[in-house]
């Protein structure tokens, strides 16, 4: 009994020395967007696309062992504040990623750098993280906000384009995209015109504009606000009358709901899902054939997102306390991106193309987005001088 | 149910909310002390809708309002470098009871539905006013500059601290609402709700009383809007949407309104299973929805009610 | 500012105020007979949209869609009467609004785990998609006009059924005293479960007349339902007649405003505060409307009669 109990002991405590020459930490990383209600299907087209990355990448991120932990902000920034308390503090994430609203970001990303973790937007780009709150562990794989119309902005002031009628919902994104529009196009606007957030019915302002005889009209209007103003310009007659430029309102979510009525319509934007390069190519046909449907631009950042992180863990050797070693990495954005080859800022936003899109009737007789042109080579964002940050 | 057992069971809850930062530091999970803290800091905004929809029967669905003024009341001065938290609490409660005021005056002399949808469009003015602020921005709203200062060595940067005065202040309203319930006051407004036709015949002027509690409420409200803005470093005008009074009044209904301690209760489950749904599946609103059906309609007393030692509402 | 652009704006509040009334007629029949304050009269309106596209998916047919979508809503109506709402008529109008916003928060998940999260595609009908001519210079959509025509198609049917038939008797009776008309021996229990299939019709007609020219998406319901629940409040709750003329007042104000108020703010204030302050104005004025409404009448301008 007692030798039994002696072999016991020393079986558990050999077990006990032996346990220490441990696996590679598990590399977790909190995912941050938004998953219930109407805005979930943006949150959808992110984490689909995440999951995508880590098929690709084999379910190891840098080549450790990887836990995704998705949180829902429910479009809340207190919300999305308490989210990313809980993946600092309870499941201890090395990098946080995700956030679609500005608000949010505002929220999630100053206290994720003030704990020391390294922080990858994929969507939002509010102008202060790209100016004065820039920070050595914020990096984004998306944009900053205004850089998307700026780009508009350019190609209508290059085409001598003139007339313009431009719309938005009162609010500060709106309000951003038409100042961006007006800081590269300095034509003649003949109405600048801010509607309810969130307004469903567009036919009053629809005839102001018929009234006021613009020759190209602007607008910016995400979401559901977008499918609606397309669907009743359209039926307003206007489609093929006035020619419809757009930012964030016409895309692969937008263009199902709508049809025929997004047909034509130019956009402009730094990616686009026939962007010609490997990285793309493998990413929009595997997306499509694993989740049966098209993917937007969320999602292509949300899966460069994962190979940025994948470059700089890879570059660290797994080691996840070489933050600096981390930063550094993932300033050389050393990885295939879906938008090819950029370079980023000093700020940690990056510096890209952007390309004017259209609607048209695509090979298989769907409407799709294509690129035409470029508009901006190397564009960097209007804010990156507030950033002090240098290397 | 006597009130002995009813404090001696508050009682209980205080303790093991004072608990809670031990354990959380047993445990090794810090972030259980910010969850719990964000709770009780919606406990202290659902007893303020409490006492003027549990007890005075006013159905606000603009209480949100007050948080959103609250937290605009702390941000506000700190980004002009006044950061104490004994100017800026007070200047919430007052602006909040001065909104109080001029919403109540005109939304009290409508009632039932009529009142609910008053008090509704009066949260959405505020809020679309909100949004368009630009230099408070807008709806992307404000970072903190830096937390309120109480000054000496309560410093609301360390969480702990700001934990115990969080606990303190629900402590303070808890004792303060019993006192009132039981006093003059309160025995007016639960009259108001249960038949304020007599009240009136019987020569009391129930529109002051009304609208006085209300006031009371807002500025209660305001002081959690304050805390809020504290917890999060963050606000934006969505504090005062509409959405954010049905979720506060959720609360309420759930802990057991017309009680102090329901709410409390109440703020609690909402938030914990919040937390804990929405980490399971992305449908969790399907499993909410139907839970909010159940409790209104078979569990009357909300979660008070099945406590032990909980129970009948007060008068 | 042309005259021609007035009477445009016109037509469209009036066609916007059309379309509130008929969500805002179901709404308030029900609350006005059965004293139901129905919050997820609003997911009805949404059911109604999804049917409407789902059906014209499966036979191709509009006209088959729109007939299958009525008697699908009107089905769920009952069905979610039956089951979920018979216990509330004896509540306080509290519970009611908030067992009734749990069923909103169920609706809008059920109709995602069916059809997912992504808005679908609905859109006008080819035969009604052209323009019709109504003064010279004038060219208004069909589709819209068509709206107009279906709500005051609804009115006058509401308002013959209501006061004209023995249904809108036993409905008006049962109103007034509930009990009397049981001890008479009518069937109120039926009698309810109509009428809230009735109201459920309505508002899903409202719906699939929306889907092609707004979102059909999880939660399309709520935006409009605020919009409806102000316009039954001006117009005085349970009244029929009150939630016409609230609608067009409402969609009148609301539209004119977000017309002609930053114009007209631009001549008294500089421009760049007339561009901020006019739209903020412009959305907050229905409630404005209300608040002042409510303070010279706060019954509304039609209050119903009731014992």
């Amino acid at each position: 009994m007692r030798t039994l109990k002696g072999a016991l002991i020393l079986v558990l405590v050999a077990g006990l020395l032996a346990a220490p020459a441990r696996a590679a930490e598990t590399l977790k990383i909190g995912f941050i967007t938004s998953l219930s209600g109407p805005a979930g299907i943006i949150g959808k087209h992110m984490k689909d696309s995440v999951e995508l990355a880590l098929d690709h990448l084999g379910r190891k991120v840098g080549g450790l062992e990887t836990e995704v932990i998705y949180g829902d902000d429910q479009r809340k920034p207190d919300v999305g504040k308490q989210l990313a308390d809980e993946m600092l503090k309870k499941h201890r994430v090395h990098f946080v990623s995700g956030v679609i609203w500005s608000n949010v970001m505002l929220a999630v990303a100053p206290t994720v750098t003030g704990a020391g973790t390294l922080m990858v937007g994929t969507n939002a780009g509010p102008h202060e993280l790209a100016g004065k709150m820039c920070h050595e562990l914020y990096f984004t794989t998306s944009w900053q906000n205004d850089q998307t119309p700026e780009a508009m902005g350019k190609y209508m002031q290059d085409q001598g384009l003139t007339d313009v009628y431009a719309m938005a919902p009162n609010y500060a994104a709106g309000k951003d995209m038409i100042s961006g529009f007006k800081r590269y196009f300095k034509g003649k606007i003949v109405g600048e015109v801010y509607t309810k957030l969130g307004q469903q019915d567009y036919q009053a302002e629809i005839t102001q504009l018929r009234a006021a005889n613009p020759k190209v009209v602007f607008v910016f209007y995400p979401g559901d606000m977008g499918i609606q103003f397309l669907k009743q310009y359209a039926q307003a007659g206007l489609r093929g009358q006035i020619p419809l430029y757009s930012v964030y309102t016409v895309d692969e979510i937008s263009i199902p709901a709508v049809g025929e009525a997004a047909l034509g319509n130019f956009e402009t934007r730094y990616w686009s899902p026939d962007l010609k390069n490997e990285a793309n190519a493998k990413y929009v046909g595997d997306f499509k054939k694993k989740f049966g449907y098209t993917p937007t631009f969320y999602g292509a950042q949300s899966y460069d997102g994962i190979m940025l992180i994948d470059s700089a863990v890879r570059a660290v050797k797994g080691d996840l306390s070489n933050k600096k070693g981390m930063v550094a990495a993932m300033r050389k954005a050393d990885f295939k991106s879906t938008r090819g080859k950029f370079a980023y800022n000093h700020n940690h936003h990056p510096i890209q193309n952007f390309y004017l899109l259209r609607s048209v009737k695509g090979a298989g007789g769907e409407i799709e987005m294509q690129i035409q042109k470029p508009v901006f080579e190397n564009h960097k964002d209007a804010y990156h001088q507030d950033c002090p940050m240098k290397w | 149910m006597t009130s002995r057992r009813r404090a001696l069971t508050m009682a209980v809850a205080l303790a093991a909310l004072a608990a809670v930062p031990l354990a959380a530091a047993a445990l090794n999970q810090p972030f259980y002390l910010d969850l719990f803290r964000r709770i009780m800091i919606f406990a202290i905004a659902a007893v303020s809708l409490d006492i003027i929809l549990g007890y005075g029967g006013m159905v606000s669905l603009g209480h949100a309002a007050y948080l959103g003024i609250g937290a605009y009341a702390v941000a506000i001065p700190a980004l002009h470098g006044l950061h104490s938290a004994w100017l800026q609490w007070p200047l919430a409660m007052a602006l909040s009871g001065l909104a109080a005021l001029v919403i109540g005056a005109v939304s009290l002399r409508t009632s039932g539905v009529y009142f609910i949808m008053i008090t509704l469009a009066f949260a959405q003015m505020l809020y679309y006013v909100g949004i368009s602020i630009e230099p408070w921005g807008g709806d992307d709203g404000m970072r903190l500059p830096g937390r309120s200062r109480l000054g000496g060595p309560l410093d609301l940067g360390d969480p702990h601290v700001f934990y115990y005065v969080v606990l303190a202040i629900l402590a303070v309203l808890l004792l303060a609402g019993e006192r009132v319930i039981h006093a003059r006051f309160g025995t007016v407004i639960r009259a108001v709700k249960s038949n304020e036709a007599r009240l009136q015949a019987i020569g009391v002027a129930s529109f002051r009383y009304k609208l006085a509690v209300f006031v009371l409420a807002g500025a209660v409200c305001g002081l959690a809007g304050a805390l809020l803005a504290n917890q999060t470093e963050y606000l934006t005008p969505s504090y005062m949407h509409w959405t954010r009074s049905g979720d506060i009044m959720v609360m309420v209904i759930l802990g057991g309104m017309g009680t102090l301690a329901g709410p409390v209760l109440g703020a609690a489950a909402f938030l914990l299973l919040e937390n804990v749904l929405s980490a399971w599946t992305v449908h969790w609103q399907a499993i909410l929805g139907p839970l909010l059906v159940l409790v209104v309609l078979y569990a009357r007393g909300g979660l008070w009610s099945l406590v032990p030692g909980g129970g009948a509402r007060d008068g | 500012m042309t005259g021609l652009l007035v009477v445009e704006q016109l037509l469209n509040g009036l066609q916007l105020g059309v379309m509130l009334f008929l969500v805002a007629a179901g709404l308030t029949l029900v609350f006005g007979i059965m004293n139901l304050v129905n919050l997820a009269h609003g997911s009805l309106y949404m059911v109604g949209a999804y049917f409407a596209v789902a059906f014209l998916g499966w036979t191709g047919s509009f006209a088959a869609a729109v007939v299958l979508a009525l008697l699908a809503t009107l089905a769920v109506g009952m069905l979610v009467e039956v089951v979920a709402l018979r216990t509330l008529y004896e509540r306080d109008h509290l519970d009611q609004v908030l067992a009734t916003f749990g069923l909103i928060l169920f609706f809008n998940e059920a109709v995602a785990i069916v059809w997912g999260r992504a808005a679908l595609f609905a859109s006008v009908p080819p035969a009604l998609g052209g323009f019709v001519e109504l003064l010279p210079g004038l060219r208004y959509p069909v589709y819209r006009a068509v709206i107009i025509l279906v709500g005051l198609a609804v009115a006058l049917l509401l308002y013959v059924v209501v006061s004209r038939t023995r249904l809108g008797m036993l409905i008006r009776a049962g109103a007034s005293n509930r009990t009397m008309v049981a001890a008479l021996g009518v069937n109120i229990r039926l009698l309810y479960t109509i009428v809230f299939g009735f109201g459920a019709a309505l508002a899903g007609l409202g719906g699939l007349m929306a889907g092609p020219i707004y979102t059909v998406q999880p939660g399309m319901g709520e935006e409009l339902l605020i919009e409806v629940l102000v316009v039954i409040v001006i117009g005085g709750i349970g009244s029929i007649r009150g939630a016409l003329v609230g609608a067009v007042v409402v969609g009148m104000v609301d539209t004119l405003g977000r017309a002609f108020l930053k114009p007209m703010l631009a001549t008294v204030v500089s421009p760049a505060a007339a561009d901020s302050a006019g739209p903020a104005l412009a959305s907050m004025l229905i409630y404005i409307l209300m608040a002042a409404v409510l303070y010279f009448r706060p019954q509304g301008l039609f209050p119903a009669a009731r014992s």
